[in-house]
């Protein structure tokens, strides 16, 4: 008989590097912050949906079509795989849709900012995956075992998303005077929007250190805001654009490029809800929502009807 | 103007084919974040990229086959709607998720029968692409007529809606199956099939579909056509502005 308490023996995990599975028991704080984080996740990518979504009408070739659709199809993908990982705590992906329709749980800021031009599905592949990824080869690494082996599946779609968005802004970097311009205007649009993605300052963030000591979180919003910095710069020299911070430098000593001051004021407005799309993002999921109610009730009252098992995703 | 797209017919038969797959391809991704559930959003991303595949693949094809140094995207992006040469019917847009799945019904009902037919094709290359299409339309009509089964026999408010798109759109069906000189000369020469002997198979699975899904087969008999000379509804124009808005705002580049 293990003598020790439940605490005991999940702070063992914790230290031991091992994974925290549905049955073990957790401190409750511990379910809520992983509860949070990993539905914040889901509606992030079902959300994200939407403003590349604004492009798939009007990709400028098949291919192109074919590959955001793909990309938009993965991202439906992996937030189905992150509401049900979500599920494994004790909560529905119902539940977890109407904390999101009524604002009462958050997603991720960046797809409150419109797509103007065909460049920005490029730059949200190149910019906005790409911080996305740095943020999850890092979660593999947490200690709630269903989120680290979603990251695992889902930080392989990832990589190709970011490597398309790469190849659309290098074959616009490449082209005519027009294209270059577009390029370089979503570069100014979306490159510091990215730097926010990671949260505040480590010494703003209201859940770092908790979730640091659980192990939910394994590097801290500055640590991996440095890394993505350190990847794309080079990248976007060698596009032959221009990062819009006047402030940026390497700095020799430490070997990492040094950023200007994220505008706060922005992050937190955007954050508060009063960013330039949040209303519409969230009045077109709801509205898809309502309007396909009659459907959901429709495939549930087929399947009473012919004493089918209950599907509740039908 | 010129209505048509091509003099060549082996050309001309590829593209109105690749055509309807564009048009009804570029509707349903029209509709994606759009879905009822998530699971749909899968499932209809997935059946706009069969449709898109198979009309870049027939696009190509075609361009190869004209040998007027257009390429596939050419043909996709730069056509009027004069050009295109698609059905009626899948250019319809749909109101919500009942008609954009009696749409996707009456055409996966069609096209499972068209490809299975084009894949004993002379041609090797149309038959290679119908070979792998009759895989995709045997799933797409799966999902489809399931569709129509649950909503049909689901809720009463499921039955009037699905019921309405139905009747809605009957009037576009007969036209799958109008045999003009282009399809009897395809025939002929067993490249192409006559699209008119496809019919009676077709009204066996749509009326067992109906049927189970306690659905009244549309009496109206009133029947509507012109998508294969070009003559289309209104409702084509609108999409291809849209389709083609970046190609014909900065003609002549790469992407």
């Amino acid at each position: 008989m293990d003598a020790r308490t439940e605490e005991e023996r999940f702070n063992a995990i914790i230290d031991d590097d091992e994974k925290i599975e549905p049955r073990d028991w957790m401190p409750e704080a511990y379910r809520k912050t992983v509860i949070r984080q990993m539905a914040q996740h889901a509606h992030s990518e079902v959300i994200g949906m939407q403003p590349e979504a604004n492009w798939i009408a009007r990709a400028p070739t098949l291919l192109r079509k074919a590959i955001l659709i793909a990309k938009v199809q993965d991202e439906a993908g992996h937030g189905l795989y992150l509401y049900s990982a979500t599920e494994t705590l004790g909560v529905s992906r119902g539940e977890l849709q109407e904390l999101l329709h009524t604002g009462k749980q958050k997603y991720s800021s960046i797809f409150n900012y419109p797509t103007l031009s065909w460049a920005d599905i490029g730059a949200i592949g190149w910019l906005v995956d790409g911080a996305a990824i740095v943020n999850q080869i890092v979660l593999q690494g947490t200690s709630y075992g269903p989120y680290a082996r979603a990251m695992v599946k889902i930080c392989k779609e990832e990589s190709f998303h970011a490597r398309q968005g790469y190849s659309i802004m290098m074959t616009l970097a490449d082209g005519s005077d027009s294209q270059k311009a577009m390029c370089q205007d979503a570069i100014d649009r979306w490159w510091w929007p990215s730097l926010m993605m990671f949260g505040p300052h480590d010494s703003e963030s209201a859940h770092t250190a908790e979730s640091m000591s659980w192990k939910i979180k394994r590097k801290t919003n500055d640590e991996l805001r440095q890394m993505f910095v350190d990847q794309t710069v080079p990248q976007a020299r060698y596009l032959g654009m221009t990062i819009p911070d006047p402030d940026l430098e390497f700095d020799e000593e430490s070997g990492h490029w040094k950023i200007g001051e994220i505008d706060w004021e922005e992050f937190w407005s955007t954050i508060r809800g009063d960013g330039r799309l949040n209303r519409e993002r969230i009045a077109h999921k709801v509205k898809a929502w309502e309007d396909g109610a009659w459907v959901r009730e429709a495939a549930t009252a087929y399947a009473v009807k012919h004493g089918m098992k209950l599907d509740k995703s039908a | 103007m010129s209505t048509v797209t091509t003099r060549n017919p082996l050309a001309a038969y590829i593209v109105r084919h690749a055509d309807d797959n564009m048009v009804i391809g570029q509707r349903l991704a029209q509709y994606i974040s759009r879905a009822p559930e998530l699971e749909e959003e899968l499932a209809v991303a997935n059946i706009a990229l069969d449709h898109i595949g198979v009309a870049d693949h027939l696009f190509t094809y075609a361009a190869k086959v004209e040998g007027g140094g257009r390429t596939g995207d050419d043909l996709a992006m730069l056509r009027t709607e004069r050009e295109y040469t698609n059905l009626l019917l899948v250019e319809q847009e749909h109101d919500g998720f009942g008609e954009l799945i009696a749409r996707q019904f009456f055409f996966d009902a069609y096209q499972a029968l068209l490809w299975e037919a084009l894949a004993d094709s002379t041609d090797d290359t149309l038959s290679g692409v119908a070979q792998r299409a009759a895989k995709e339309a045997t799933y797409h009509l799966r999902h489809s007529s399931a569709w129509v089964i649950r909503l049909g026999d689901g809720t009463h408010e499921s039955h009037r809606r699905i019921q309405r798109a139905t009747d809605r759109l009957w009037r576009f069906t007969a036209e799958m199956f109008e045999a003009d000189d282009l399809d009897r000369q395809m025939a002929a020469d067993g490249i192409g099939v006559d699209p008119s002997t496809l019919r009676d198979a077709w009204e066996s699975t749509v009326d067992s579909v109906l049927e189970e899904a306690t659905l009244t087969r549309p009496e109206d008999s009133f029947q509507t056509s012109g998508g294969r000379t070009g003559v289309h509804t209104e409702l084509l124009g609108p999409m291809l502005a849209e389709m083609q808005w970046l190609q014909r705002s900065y003609p002549g580049l790469s992407w």
